[in-house]
C-alpha cells in the first residue's frame, strides 16, 4: 500500500523582492524595476540558482513525482541546494507547494530539528511535555512514555533541572528521545543524527531501525552520511537541481550519488584545464602532479613522495604557498599539506618566469584506495592565487604489509600509524 | 463519484492552496493539550529568576492605578462617575490590559514564532489562542484585587452594586478577546511581509487607550464627541464592563450590538487571512 504519493510537486521561490523588509525598500524596488535594474535586495551571486524562470524566481523543486510504500525506509540524498530541505518542508506542511499535491496515508510526523520549542527556563520534565505536545503528542501519551523517554535520554538525575543548565549534548539527547517515542505511521527525519556523540548516534540509529523494522513504519530520512543511509534505508532517492535524478535501491543510489560527485572525467583531462580561479596577474603554463599533467595518477606501493611542479610567469612578485587537501569522494577531508598555515612557511616567486616545485613526503604506510586532491596556491590568510578543486584523482596502490595482503583505505583510513 | 472515493482513501492531501473557509478547526481541537502547555509555559517561565515572581501580575496595574488616581483624578480633576477613583482606574486598567495583551501578543504570532514554525507543523492558530488564554488568566488573577477593593469600598459605604447585568461579564470578556485576537491575527498576517505595522501598533495601542473611556467615564465626554468615541468598537464593551462591575457607566444595548457585529466581522476576516497566510508565510518572513 502506498503511504505517500507526490504528484508533480514544484516549489517556486522568489528571490530579491521578498527580501525587502519595509515599504521603503519596496518603493526602491519598484523604481529599480522601472529602470530595468535588479531589486535592491536581490541576492547577488546566489549559488544553487537553478533554472531561473526570471531573475527573481527560482524553482527549488520541479515536477517531483514519486511514491513511498508503507513500511519502506527511504533515504534522500543530494548536494546542498538540491532541494532536499524544501522537499522535507513540503512534506512537513511548513510551507505549501506551488503546484502539485502530496497524498498521505496515516499520521505523519517530521523531525527537522530536535528539541524545537524547548524553553531554557523550564525543567527537563516540563520540556518533555511541551516539546512532545509541539510534535503532536497528547498529554496522556507523553505521560505513558515519560519514563522511557527519560531513560533513553539518560538524564534521570537532572529531570527537575532547567534545561539551560544542561550541556548541549544532554539537550540534544533529550530532544531526540522525545522524538524517538513519537508513534507516527510516517516519520520524516532531517539530518538530526549529525549531532550528539558517536555512542548516542548509534543508539539513535538503532532506535530508528527498531521503529521502521518492528512496526511497519514508513521513514523518510535525509542525510549526508552515506553509511547511515546505507545502514538504515532500503531505497534511495537522489536529488539533483530540484528534481529526482535517481530512485531505486539504496546501494545503487549511493553509488550513483558518489560517482556523480566524483571528478567529472578524470582520464584524458589535464589538471591545468580544471583551474577554477586564478589571479589575473598570475599565469600558469604547466602543472604536473606526481609526474603527470593529467587528472589521474597512481601512487605505487614503493613510492613515498609526491612531486608537484607548476610552471608559468607572474606579473608581480608573489608570496605563495602550496596547499593540498586530500579528500574522500564525498568530500570528507582526510589529510592536507598546508605548511603556510602551521609552519608559517611562505615562498616568494619573483616577477617573471618561475618553476615552482615541491616534494611532499608521504607517510610510510599508505593504504589501498582512491582519493581526490584539491590543489591551491595561496598566500596564507590573505588570498588565493590559484584554486583547482576536486581535480586530481589519486589511486594509492597501498603499502604492502608484512603478511602480504594490502590494507584498504575504506576500512583503515588513509595511512598507518606506528608505535615508537 | 470515482474521484471522491479515491480522495477519501487518503488521510491527508497537501495542496498549494486551501479553500477560503477551510479553517481546519478540528486540527486545532486535536492540539488542545499543546495549548494548555503553552499557557503553562507562559506563566511558569516568565517570572523565573525574579524575586517577586507572580506578584508582578499585581504590581503593574496597582502602580498604574496609583499614577492615574494622582494625575487624572487629583490633579486634572476628571470625575469618575461617583465611584472611588482607585476602583474606577483599577477596573479600567485591568480590562484594558486584557484587551491590549490579546492584541499585541497575537499580532506578533508569525514574527516571534518563525523559529518554531519553520521546523514543526501544528495548527498555527494554537499560538495566538494560547496568548489569549494566558491574557485571560492574568486578568482573572488581577480580578482578585478588584474583589478585595470591592469589599473594602462597599464596607466604607461606596455606592457599588451588583445587578443582573453582572451576568453579562463573560459575554463582554469574550467580545474583547475576539476583537483583540481578530485584530491581532490580521496584523500578524500582514506583518509577515512588512514589519511596519508592528511599529505602528507599539504606540497605536497607547493612543487607542486615550480614545477609549478608561481614564474618563463616557458620561464625561461632551455632546458631539461622545458619538465619535463610541464608534470605537471597544468603547461600548468597556463601558458595559464598568457598568456590570461597578454599577455605573453607559450600558447602551444598541452600541453593544454594534460592537458585537464589528467584532464578529473582524474576527472572521482575521481567521480567513490567518488561514491563508499560515500556509506559506515562512517563505516570505
Amino acid at each position: 500500500m502506498t503511504a505517500i504519493e507526490l504528484e508533480n510537486i514544484s516549489k517556486l521561490y522568489r528571490l530579491g523582492m521578498y527580501g525587502a523588509d519595509t515599504l521603503r525598500d519596496e518603493v526602491l524596488n519598484f523604481f529599480a524595476r522601472l529602470r530595468g535594474k535588479a531589486p535592491v535586495n536581490a541576492k547577488i551571486g546566489t549559488e544553487n540558482r537553478l533554472d531561473s524562470v526570471d531573475d527573481q524566481f527560482v524553482w527549488a523543486l520541479k515536477d517531483i513525482n514519486f511514491s513511498v510504500e508503507q513500511g519502506d525506509i527511504v533515504g534522500i540524498i543530494g548536494k546542498n541546494g538540491a532541494g532536499k530541505s524544501t522537499l522535507l518542508k513540503l512534506l512537513s506542511k511548513i510551507t505549501a507547494p506551488t503546484t502539485g499535491s502530496i497524498k498521505i496515508r496515516g499520521r505523519i510526523a517530521s523531525l527537522l530539528e530536535v528539541g524545537t520549542g524547548m524553553h531554557p527556563e523550564l525543567t527537563g520534565r516540563e520540556n518533555i511535555f511541551l516539546n512532545g505536545a509541539i510534535l503532536g503528542m497528547t498529554k496522556n501519551e507523553i505521560k505513558r512514555k515519560f519514563d522511557d523517554i527519560v531513560d533513553f535520554a539518560g538524564i534521570a538525575k537532572y529531570i527537575e533541572t532547567p534545561i539551560k543548565r544542561y550541556s548541549s549534548g544532554m539537550s540534544v539527547r533529550l530532544g531526540f528521545a522525545i522524538a524517538a517515542f513519537l508513534e507516527p505511521e510516517i516519520l520524516v527525519v532531517d539530518e538530526v543524527l549529525a549531532v550528539g556523540d558517536a555512542e548516542f548516534q548509534k543508539k539513535a540509529i538503532g532506535k530508528m531501525q527498531d521503529v521502521s523494522k518492528g512496526e511497519g513504519r514508513t521513514v523518510l530520512f535525509v542525510s549526508h552520511n552515506m553509511s547511515a543511509i546505507k545502514n538504515l534505508c532500503k531505497h534511495g532517492i537522489v536529488m539533483e537541481r530540484g528534481s529526482v535524478a535517481f530512485n531505486g535501491d539504496v546501494l545503487e543510489a549511493t553509488d550513483y550519488y558518489l560517482k556523480k560527485n566524483e571528478v567529472v572525467t578524470t582520464k584524458g583531462k589535464k589538471i591545468i584545464e580544471c583551474i577554477s580561479f586564478c589571479l589575473p596577474t598570475f599565469h600558469v603554463e604547466k602543472i604536473e602532479f606526481n609526474g603527470t599533467e593529467y587528472c589521474e595518477s597512481v601512487v605505487s606501493s614503493e613510492q613515498h613522495e609526491i612531486k608537484v611542479k607548476i610552471e608559468g610567469y607572474t606579473d608581480v612578485a608573489q608570496k605563495t604557498d602550496l596547499m593540498l587537501i586530500f579528500k574522500t569522494h564525498d568530500g570528507t577531508p582526510l589529510t592536507s599539506l598546508a605548511e603556510g598555515h602551521y609552519k608559517g612557511k611562505i615562498d616568494i616567486l619573483p616577477e617573471g618566469k618561475f618553476i615552482y616545485e615541491k616534494i611532499v613526503r608521504l607517510p610510510k604506510y599508505m593504504f589501498n584506495g582512491e582519493c581526490i586532491c584539491d590543489i591551491f596556491l595561496h598566500s596564507p590568510g590573505v588570498e588565493f592565487i590559484i584554486k583547482i578543486s576536486k581535480s586530481v584523482k589519486i589511486i594509492f596502490e597501498g603499502s604492502r604489509e608484512e603478511y602480504g595482503t594490502t590494507l584498504k583505505m575504506d576500512i583503515h583510513g588513509l595511512s598507518g600509524l606506528e608505535t615508537i | 463519484m470515482h474521484e471522491t472515493e479515491k480522495q477519501s482513501n487518503w488521510d491527508e492531501i497537501i495542496k498549494p492552496k486551501r479553500g477560503l473557509l477551510e479553517l481546519n478547526l478540528k486540527a486545532v481541537w486535536k492540539y488542545r493539550d499543546l495549548l494548555t502547555l503553552l499557557v503553562r509555559r507562559d506563566f511558569v517561565a516568565v517570572y523565573k529568576q525574579t524575586i517577586l515572581g507572580p506578584l508582578w501580575h499585581f504590581l503593574q496595574p496597582i502602580f498604574t492605578t496609583i499614577t492615574f488616581t494622582i494625575i487624572f483624578s487629583n490633579v486634572a480633576q476628571i470625575p469618575t462617575d461617583e465611584i472611588p477613583a482607585p476602583m474606577f482606574y483599577y477596573t479600567g486598567t485591568i480590562i484594558w490590559n486584557f484587551f491590549s495583551k490579546c492584541l499585541t501578543t497575537t499580532s506578533s504570532t508569525f514574527v516571534s514564532n518563525a523559529g518554531i514554525f519553520g521546523k514543526v507543523y501544528f495548527p498555527r492558530l494554537i499560538m495566538p489562542l494560547s496568548a489569549v488564554v494566558s491574557a485571560f488568566i492574568a486578568f482573572l488573577i488581577q480580578c482578585s484585587i478588584l474583589i478585595v477593593m470591592y469589599i473594602v469600598y462597599s464596607y466604607q459605604g461606596a455606592n457599588l452594586h451588583i445587578s443582573t447585568w453582572t451576568l453579562t461579564i463573560p459575554l463582554l470578556l469574550i467580545i474583547m478577546a475576539m476583537l483583540g485576537l481578530g485584530l491581532g491575527i490580521i496584523i500578524s498576517s500582514f506583518t509577515t511581509k512588512y514589519k511596519d505595522l508592528n511599529y505602528f501598533l507599539g504606540f497605536g495601542v497607547q493612543l487607542l487607550m486615550y480614545a477609549t473611556p478608561i481614564i474618563y467615564p463616557a458620561s464625561f465626554i461632551p455632546a458631539p464627541f461622545n458619538k465619535i468615541v463610541m464608534l470605537n468598537p471597544i468603547a461600548p464593551v468597556i463601558e458595559g464592563f464598568k457598568f456590570a462591575v461597578l454599577g455605573k457607566g453607559t450600558f447602551d444595548f444598541k452600541m453593544l450590538t454594534y460592537s458585537v457585529v464589528v467584532t464578529t466581522i473582524i474576527f472572521f476576516i482575521g481567521l480567513v487571512t490567518f488561514n491563508r497566510v499560515e500556509k506559506k508565510f515562512i517563505d516570505t518572513i
